[in-house]
């Protein structure tokens, strides 16, 4: 027998007790860990934008329309070395539950500017090459079975064609894959040109600009010299870093951050109370046996890890089985959200900080207990039959 | 080896209850000589268990000093007092106190996980400790699963697994009817003849005290010596 059995043999004594115990704190472990791979979805967007790129929106919300020719404005201004612009289609694939980020591009200039995007060269020569054509994400296509040249129906909730439909047949000339981890490339795109002349209204408008800057250091003046020429026109501009437009797209959802943290923060408030409590009672129960152990020569501090190890074996337990679910709840969600919400991935930081909680759980909750076990007084707890 | 095991001189013990200071004893002095085996009368509230706390290193004097195997044990710290009894002190108590969810050869390995001693050594020593005992053949059960002259067999065999020089038991007995009560004071009496261990056992029951080698009455926290072997 080692002591660390011993710490085993003490937790699993009353095993209803902890088993239910253990399951209050693997719920708790699970909803952090699973609301953590939301966040870092949601996040995932500001995280992988580039410092060197600008978007430029409407000034009163960022779905209203601008007039095509702000480009080519744009584009004369200082400092601006690449622009592209994008109009958001409202899309979906057969039916409205498989919704689509769906965008009509500027080809050549919009796979310029976003490298991270990564097409191999003939796919991206057939996408530049055939107005009628659509690139997809390596997720989509698997999720869909869309092949290399699959001719794929694709609906807007918004736009109708000039002839009353609204389903616009694209062809698959390429499949994006993502340059780096953390990259999303779940939406399908293909050309304005087309887009402009088979949509029913909408004129020649674009949803915003995405241009490239020599510099981040210039990204300020650019982006006030921009927003000042268009100021007091009919379509007056708002232009933000790349970083600071997805964020704020994120925020369009409520402050996630926040909402998770009280959710989070009250799942755990409520264990450290329940854990806290049980290994109080624990303790109180074996006080007689906790005395016997001290008369036969076992040290205060023995008696400390003893308790110490006893809560930081069940927090860990029940931790470690909670983060072992949410990792495959986030693989689950992964799949079945095909990267909708951004990149769904339970992250090394998100396994460390549940790692950082399993061990501040067990020693909070086992410390008052252990410092009592410790400093029992042998005559007197001996003493009382 | 003529030195006596355990000097006690000038013992004073005192218990604060309230403002009040109760004293126990007062000028106590006593000694127990090597492979001894005493047996302590005396009413309840004597002072039968305050005394074998203080040879056994669980409670300290208020005065006087106690020498154990030619060494002073009253001023050492919490911590070498912890080890003292680890090394010196086998206890044996009424209610048995063995460890619910252990088995039998468990909980007398317990004293053992104070030692450096390898799990090779350890189970040798637990084995010889239940053979002792006769129990070798209930190693493997719980507690539960044992009579309570069985659990006070499994307590002596923990008591002396690591070999102490002196065993101290609080009314060994008073749990048992009198054949089982006879089985383990019987088994004391051969630890202390063939091992040689000095024993100290707290007593109500004139019977089991004849199985000492003499008995010490207490009495208002002083002796009244009368050896009932004589
Ligand atoms: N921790 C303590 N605090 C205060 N008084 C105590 C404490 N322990 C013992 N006493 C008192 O000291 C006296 C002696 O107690 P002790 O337990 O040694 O008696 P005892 O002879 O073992 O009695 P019994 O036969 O009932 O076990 C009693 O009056 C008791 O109330
Ligand atoms: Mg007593």
């Amino acid at each position: 027998m080692t002591f660390f059995q011993l710490i085993r043999k003490n937790l699993f004594r009353k095993k209803l007790r902890t088993i239910l115990t253990t399951f209050a704190i693997f719920v708790a472990f699970a909803i952090f860990g699973i609301l953590a791979t939301f966040q870092n979805a949601l996040n995932s967007g500001a995280d992988t934008a580039s410092a060197d790129r600008l978007i430029v929106t409407n000034k009163i919300n960022f779905t209203l329309p601008m007039p095509i020719a702000y480009a080519s404005r744009v584009a004369t201004v200082p400092g601006v070395k690449l622009v592209s612009h994008a109009n958001w289609f409202g899309g979906y694939y057969q039916e409205p539950k498989n919704f689509l980020v769906a965008l009509a591009i500027d080809p050549q200039s919009y796979l310029d500017l976003y490298p991270e995007y990564v097409l191999p060269p003939a796919q991206r020569a057939a996408f530049l090459g055939d107005r009628g054509s659509i690139i997809v994400g390596e997720g989509l296509a698997k999720q869909f079975n869309w092949k290399l040249g699959d001719r794929i129906p694709i609906k807007s909730n918004i736009f109708r064609k000039v002839d009353g439909s609204d389903t616009w047949d694209f062809t698959v000339a390429g499949i994006m894959t993502p340059g780096s981890t953390g990259v999303d490339v779940n939406f399908v795109a293909f050309h304005y040109e087309y887009f402009k002349q088979t949509r029913s209204f909408g004129g020649d408008t674009i949803g915003w600009l995405i241009l490239r800057t020599e510099s981040p250091k210039e990204n300020e003046r650019i982006s006030r010299t921009i927003d000042a020429m268009f100021a007091n026109s009919p379509f007056e501009t708002e232009t933000k870093t790349e970083q600071a437009f997805n964020k704020a797209f994120t925020e369009q959802l409520g402050d996630v951050g926040f909402i998770i943290l009280l959710v989070v923060g009250a799942a755990f408030g409520t264990i450290l109370l329940i854990v806290g409590n049980t290994m109080m009672l624990t303790v109180r129960e074996r006080t007689n046996e906790i005395a016997v152990l001290k008369t036969i020569g076992f040290t205060a501090d023995s008696i400390f890890r003893l308790v110490i190890g006893e809560s930081l074996l069940l927090a860990s337990i029940g931790g470690l089985l909670g983060l072992g679910a949410a990792y495959a709840a986030s693989i689950g969600l992964a799949a079945v959200s095909g990267g909708r919400f951004g990149v769904m991935a339970f992250s090394p930081v998100t396994a460390l900080i549940g790692v950082g909680i399993i061990v501040a759980l067990g020693l909070l909750t086992g410390l008052l207990p252990a410092l009592r076990a410790m400093n029992l007084n042998v005559v007197t707890a001996l003493g009382r039959k | 080896m003529s030195e006596a095991l355990i000097v006690l001189k000038g013992i004073g013990k005192r218990y604060k209850r309230g403002k009040q200071s109760v004293p126990i004893f007062e000028h106590l002095d006593m000694t127990i000589p090597r492979q001894d085996f005493a047996a302590i009368m005396g009413p309840s509230g004597s002072g039968k268990t305050t005394l074998l706390n203080l040879l056994g290193g669980i409670d300290r004097p208020s005065e006087g000093t106690i020498n154990f195997d030619g060494k002073r044990m009253d001023n050492l710290s919490e911590n070498q007092l912890a080890a003292f009894r680890a090394a010196n002190i086998g206890f044996i108590f009424q209610f048995y106190n063995l460890m619910p969810m252990l088995s039998a050869a468990q909980n007398v390995e317990l004293p053992l996980l104070l030692t450096k001693l390898g799990p090779r050594a350890r189970r040798e020593r637990v084995k010889t400790a239940l053979a002792v005992v006769g129990l070798s053949d209930r190693a493997r059960h719980k507690p539960s699963e044992l009579s309570g002259g069985q659990q006070q067999r499994v307590a002596i065999a923990r008591a002396i697994v690591s070999d102490p020089k002196l065993l101290l038991c609080d009314e060994p007995t008073g749990d048992l009817d009198r054949e089982t009560a006879g089985e383990i004071l019987g088994m004391l009496q051969t630890l202390n003849r063939d091992l040689g261990k000095t024993i100290v056992m707290v007593t109500h029951d004139p019977e089991a005290a004849r199985f000492a080698k003499r008995t010490l009455h207490l009495d208002k926290g002083r002796f009244s010596e009368k050896d009932l072997n004589a």
